[in-house]
């Protein structure tokens, strides 16, 4: 029945390329990860040019760059570059500075060591970016004790200024 | 025998002191303002607070110490090198304020890495850190790099005294102009107007790069701070990595050289003496060091195949290289792949470029250039005297901004000062061994403090063993120094204790 549809040696052909197809497939999509920044730059080597799942808190500032941009997300521990296409970053709202915590990302994409399209930077090459979690304002409660500390030292100040304006005096009595 | 100094050398050294730190208290007053204008209040209190100490410290000082005597020798180096030391501890009180340093030695660890302009840093969550925060850590590099003493000497021309002792005890012993007091106000002034230009040209820049007008200008200001002054702080924790621009990486370069060029080179092209540019033994040797040290490096990385291609071992090599010759320790890599990736040829390359340094009078650390052109031209004096006839004089001449007769002197003093960078650069890697950092780690980490540079391969982190941040932190003072003023301090202390009436 086989035989009248397909010739044997497509056949068999078939047959190889389904027994190895998982495999062949588990060494050009595998996507790893997600990893620590300390695991990529330590084994850097190892995982260059493999698709790898990073996340991190966007920060400092999203950098567009013509049709693409950069974007350097922190761990925790380090931040690594992304580089990645415009449209990828239209939902990233917040980037991470002392008023704002920024948006959390999960990135996929290709990990380079060493990138030959920018000059040899560690970085990852974006394929798809998602928020994991939103960004917000920081709110920074201003702290009582260093206000107390303050109107203290300036009282001490104040003494320090009135004796050295007294010796001053003194000095000048003395010398007459 | 030891004399035991009087009470009037500790008043001397005691007034002087209060005056410098006045001088820095009015330095602290620059964040505070910037964080009142962006509405960062706490970040204005910890620097309202820094500032009242300081300003109370330097009142008292002048009010208990009070003295008209005219300084000595001994007295004028030792106010420079403790005046170093008590700005370390007064410029740590708003870092450690702010929480983003898990201690105060981490905090005074910082504020002497930015005085000496090295660049290490132990600062947690930098990218969240506050501008005034941010701006207070390059400033203090730009105070360290132009010199805390001539930072006073330009406040207060008129109180001190034997101002080019304490000058000399910075690591200055070149007068540009004949008054010290003019000299500093022209490093002030050279240093004002590349201020403006690298600004201008790192902010124009990071606009085209994507950034934000105010923040492009904003990092433009501290990262010329800290390139022009051999630092190499930056306000993101990735370093210049994070700008992934070669524009930026290509201006840094050209502010690191400027900062690494003797004041008095400067002073020369100004005044239209282009020609001294190509005669200067220190530019010369400079040329060749950088040549020498980068055929290793290049030849290192070729070995292990780290960056295939010319663009990147120019952004990559070069410019780690560069960085570090020039005292600067700007980085577009991570700490970790100098040691993962580099290999031992190239590693060695960085370490003798950190080693050697820039120029003198400049804000570099290390050697420096003018020692060891001296110590070459040496050598070959005493090949020369030895090829030729017994009865033969031979005259060693070498050109720095005028001809100077190389004579046994200046040959000894060159080499003593190299001797005691390179025992300095073996102890702090011995330390390192002590605690188990393997030599090529621990003898980089030791070279980068001692040298000032402030490039890393990863010792250099917040659970590092305290033993090793006050090694650190006590190469990185003695570097800045070179020696004599540290030493002239120990031995005060020591006169003090052991002298004799």
């Amino acid at each position: 029945m086989i035989k009248k549809i397909l010739p044997l040696h497509c056949f068999i052909a078939g047959v190889v390329v389904l027994f190895f197809c998982p495999a062949l497939l588990a060494q050009t999509v595998s996507i790893t990860g997600p990893f620590s920044s300390g695991e990529l730059i330590e084994h850097a080597k190892s995982h260059d040019k493999q698709e790898v799942v990073f996340k991190g808190e966007v920060v400092g500032e999203v950098m567009p760059r013509g049709n693409f941009f950069w974007v350097n997300i922190n761990d925790g521990a380090n931040a690594i570059g992304i580089w990645a296409e415009k449209k990828l970053a239209s939902d990233i709202k917040y980037a991470g500075d002392y008023k704002t915590t920024g948006d959390v990302i999960e990135v996929v994409g290709v990990f380079n060591r060493a990138c030959p399209e920018h000059g040899g930077d560690l970085d990852i090459h974006a394929r798809a970016i998602k928020i994991i979690k939103a960004g917000n304002e920081r709110e920074h409660k201003i702290n009582k004790d260093k206000i107390k500390l303050t109107i203290t030292l300036s009282i001490i100040l104040c003494l320090t200024l009135i004796l050295q304006v007294y010796k001053l005096l003194l000095r000048k009595k003395l010398a007459k | 025998m030891i004399l035991k100094p009087h009470a009037e050398n500790f008043k001397i050294i005691g007034f002087y002191l209060g005056k410098i730190l006045v001088g820095l208290a009015i330095f602290e007053c620059i964040p505070l303002i910037l964080a009142v204008c962006l509405k960062e209040f706490n970040p204005a209190l910890d620097f309202f607070i820094g500032t009242l100490i300081t300003l109370i410290l330097g009142f008292s000082l002048q009010a208990l110490f009070f003295s008209k005597k005219f300084m000595n020798w001994t007295e004028g180096l030792s106010i420079a090198s403790i005046s170093w030391l008590a700005a370390m501890f007064l410029s740590a009180v708003p870092l450690y304020l702010s929480g983003h340093w898990a201690s105060y030695l981490d905090a005074c660890f910082e504020t002497m890495s930015g005085l000496a302009t090295t660049g290490l840093t132990l600062s947690q969550d930098l990218d969240h850190l506050s501008f005034s925060h941010n701006l207070w850590r390059h400033l203090i590099m730009f105070i360290g790099g132009q010199g805390i003493v001539i930072i006073a000497l330009s406040f207060f021309a008129k109180g001190f005294s034997g101002a080019f002792k304490m000058y000399v005890g910075e690591a200055r012993d070149e007068k540009i102009m004949p008054n010290v007091i003019d000299t500093s106000r022209f490093i002030w002034l050279v240093s004002m107007v590349y201020f403006f230009l690298g600004t201008l040209s790192l902010g124009a820049s990071g606009i085209l790069n994507g950034m934000k007008p105010f923040t492009s200008f904003f990092h433009g200001a501290c990262v010329f701070m800290a390139a022009f002054d051999t630092g190499g702080f930056t306000p993101q924790s990735q370093n210049i990595l994070y700008y992934h621009s070669f524009s930026y990486e290509l201006i840094t370069i050209v502010i690191m050289l400027l900062g690494a060029v003797n004041f008095k080179l400067h002073y020369a092209v100004w005044t239209g003496k282009r020609k001294e540019m190509f005669k200067n033994i220190e530019t010369v040797t400079l040329f060749f060091a950088v040549l020498t040290t980068l055929l290793i490096t290049a030849y290192g990385l070729k070995l292990t195949n780290t960056y295939p291609g010319a663009v990147m071992l120019f952004r990559k090599g070069f410019y780690q290289l560069i960085s570090g010759h020039t005292g600067t320790g700007y980085s577009t890599i991570y700490a970790r792949q100098f040691i993962n990736e580099w290999g031992n040829l190239a590693l060695v390359g960085v370490i003798f470029a950190m080693a050697l340094g820039g120029a003198t009078c400049s804000t570099t650390g290390a050697i420096k250039m003018l020692r060891i052109g001296v110590i070459f031209k040496a050598l070959f004096q005493d090949i020369k005297k030895i090829m030729l006839p017994e009865k033969a004089i031979v005259v060693q001449k070498f050109h720095h901004i005028k001809e100077i007769f190389l004579d046994d002197k200046l040959a000894r003093v060159s080499l003593m000062i190299t001797l005691l960078y390179l025992l300095l650069y073996l102890f702090g890697a011995l330390i390192g061994m002590c605690f188990g950092y393997p030599f090529l780690d621990s003898l980089f980490e030791s070279t980068s403090a001692a040298a000032n540079v402030g490039l890393s391969c990863g010792i250099t982190q917040v659970g590092m063993p305290a033993a090793l941040k006050l090694t650190y932190i006590f190469q990185m003072w003695i570097g800045r120094l070179e020696f004599i003023s540290v030493f002239t301090l120990f031995g005060i202390i020591v006169s003090a204790i052991k002298g004799k009436r």
